[in-house]
């Protein structure tokens, strides 16, 4: 079946509206997708056309805002960003697992954020601000990347067991990539509080580098690596 | 009682740390133990008492054990914070896994030291 052309494709998606289902079901439902639908999130948007209850979160719909993350065919994913025509079909669709389901592909991330709040997402410096801008040296800017481009859609921490356990204990990756971006960051002085933060078994000692975190990330983002750093400064500042 | 979210106990570094020594410790055991069996070749119960009646042996089978008790104190401990909730329960659990491995820490003495 070529991309270029009509072509019908089928869902199986998890379906649930607390105010009418006394439990979640998986829907059976298929849809004829245009010429010009080439992702999945085009699919589901002619979806909801089909069946307006249907119910997920989209916005930039290019891998930037992390609002559409779900879990296709078994694996956490952006529907902005995964190719319909790839995927084995039915397309199984469920919400990201271990976070509440507010409505069918709508989850809770109350619990993401708090962890992703609890490292203090900011720069903390307490040097007055230079008349233009606090500068790095290009080598120093260098340790952000691959850090500084989370887009908080928490398909890592959703496919992570250590944070299904433990949400409410257990940072989880996003939030750690977080942490370590500001550790890493030569403008940011509260290193020493940051790690004092994260020593702790629940906190950071969760993660035991099963790499589910790297497996999904759809900005092909390291957090197992950026934990890895973490514990290395831990080390570095014990022994 | 407002059940409150209580986390910051501050530690997990050393442990972490213990974790990849012991694992270090026991594969370089596993080495020298196969080396020495696979040299000596024992077949009698005698080779293999004179095999762990040998000082450095005694020693480092001890240390073995040692590694391997604390690796497992490590990893039994992780499992119960991971599935065990309820924190009387897991507080019983942690002890009594600290008293069995502590108990089989003096068995294994008490075997090796009667060679």
């Amino acid at each position: 079946m070529s991309a270029n052309t009509k072509r019908t494709v089928q869902f199986k998606i998890y379906r649930y509206d607390p105010d009418k289902d006394n439990a979640p079901y998986m829907q059976d439902i298929s849809v004829e997708l245009e010429q010009s639908d080439k992702k999945l999130l085009d699919a589901l948007v002619r979806l909801k056309v089909k069946d307006d209850s249907l119910a997920f979160r989209r916005s930039c719909r290019e891998g930037v805002c992390g609002s559409d993350a779900m879990n296709v065919n078994g694996k956490n994913r952006l529907a902005c960003l995964t190719e319909v025509d790839e995927l084995p079909q039915p397309i199984v669709l469920r919400p990201l697992p271990g976070l509440p389901v507010i409505r069918d592909l709508i989850v809770d991330m109350t619990q993401f954020f708090k962890q992703y709040h609890s490292i203090k997402p900011y720069l903390i410096n307490n040097d007055p601000a230079p008349e233009r801008e606090r500068l790095q040296s290009p080598e120093e800017r260098e340790e952000l990347n691959g850090l500084y481009e989370c887009i908080l859609c928490a398909c890592c921490s959703t496919s992570c067991p250590s944070f299904w356990w433990n949400p409410d204990k257990f940072v989880g990756p996003a939030g750690l990539l977080a942490a370590y971006r500001f550790i890493a960051d030569t403008r940011d002085q509260a290193t020493n509080e940051r790690l004092d933060n994260l020593e702790d078994p629940y906190r950071l000692f969760r993660c035991h580098t099963i790499m589910n975190c790297v497996d999904v990330c759809p900005k092909g983002l390291n957090p197992t690596k950026a934990i890895g750093k973490i514990k290395e400064m831990m080390v570095r500042r014990a022994v | 009682m407002v059940n409150r979210i209580v986390v910051g106990a501050h530690y997990g570094l050393k442990d972490w740390i213990a974790q990849r020594a012991t694992a270090v410790i026991m594969a370089v055991y596993s080495v020298i133990l196969l080396a020495a069996v696979g040299a000596l070749g024992p077949n009698t119960f005698e080779a293999w008492r004179g095999l762990f009646a040998n000082g450095f042996m005694k020693f480092i089978t001890f240390l073995f054990f040692i590694s391997l008790f604390y690796h497992a104190w490590i990893g039994v401990r992780d499992i119960w914070m991971d599935y065990v909730k309820p924190t009387g329960i897991r507080l019983v659990l942690h002890v009594l896994t600290i008293f069995v491995l502590v108990g089989y820490a003096g068995w294994a003495a008490q075997i090796l030291w009667r060679l």
